[in-house]
């Protein structure tokens, strides 16, 4: 039953998500999601995704996204979608009640099969090292992506480096020698 | 049909993915996009860990969900990054007035 409580509550975080009027509103929301979503892992008995989760989901990716809203602004957008909501909302319904008319009646939603249980440790390592492999490529790919995208527009320099510190120097010893120069005559 | 605490699991991934799919059609704000992407990708952890559960193959289940949370916090790193990029660079983050952008 408890199960059961907290799936409801889960699709009803998940749906204030996506109607709440403000990102800020939505953000939270979905944090609430994840939270909720590492509460059922743990009682599913995957702890440890459950605390990958609930640090990842519901803290990393909620700071980002409320650094972004203050980068961007929280600016409402004209609520009137590209399609009409009740016909998102239907092919959404149909979705749901397609898919579960041919998920749900499958005999092994019933039955619990006994598998053969490694640790996670050995499955993650051993038996998924590629996955483990591909994770650090992407974690990597995703960082080059990121400064990409947050790098600003710079002018390049015309001369070599060394050539335009030089002048910036010029350029501050003047300014100083001229301030020297003005306040020894404001002393005459 | 048994009301098995797996019934209520597949229930809730298939409603979160209901959610997700009428996110994406619904929203015209690109940050919210990147949110129902998210709640797209919270379905398939939600699958995996349920199907490991209830096959007692926590581990595997846990395993490939750690891929997915991965790839998870990339998808929402790269979008918001994206989103900040197009509202400094357009000024607005409506995909509606991005796509009739010419030139």
């Amino acid at each position: 039953m408890l199960i059961l409580l907290l799936i409801v509550l889960l699709v009803v975080f998940a749906f204030q998500a996506i109607r709440a009027g403000k990102l800020l509103s939505s953000t939270l929301w979905l944090a609430g999601t994840s939270a909720i979503l590492s509460l059922i892992f743990y009682l599913l008995e995957a702890r440890q995704v459950a605390v990958i989760e609930l640090s990842v989901g519901a803290g990393l990716v909620t700071v980002l996204f409320v650094i972004a809203i203050n980068i961007a602004g929280d600016e409402p957008i004209e609520s009137r979608s590209i399609p009409p909501r009740l016909v998102a909302a239907g092919l959404a319904l149909v979705f749901f009640f397609l898919m579960g008319w041919y998920v749900l009646p499958m005999p092994s939603l019933t039955v619990m099969a006994a598998g053969t249980e490694s640790s996670l440790g050995i499955v993650l390592w051993q038996q998924r090292g590629l996955d483990v492999l591909v994770q650090a490529v992407l974690i990597f790919s995703g960082v080059l992506g990121l400064l990409g995208l947050l790098a600003e527009d710079k002018p390049p320099l015309e001369g070599s480096a060394a050539e335009e510190v030089m002048t910036r120097r010029e350029d501050e010893m003047n300014a100083l020698e001229k301030g020297v120069a003005r306040l020894e005559e404001m002393q005459r | 049909m048994i009301l098995s605490p797996f019934i209520f699991l597949a229930i809730g991934v298939l409603g979160l993915l209901g959610i997700g799919f009428y996110g994406l059609m619904v929203c015209r704000n690109l940050i919210k996009i990147v949110i129902a992407l998210q709640i797209l990708e919270k379905a398939a952890l939600l699958g995996f860990i349920a199907a490991g559960s209830f096959n007692g193959q926590v581990a595997l289940g846990q395993s490939l969900a750690i891929t997915v949370i991965v790839a998870d916090t990339i998808v929402a790193v790269i979008g918001i990054a994206l989103g900040v990029q197009v509202r400094r660079q357009m000024g607005t983050l409506d995909v509606h007035d991005l796509s009739s952008l010419r030139g």
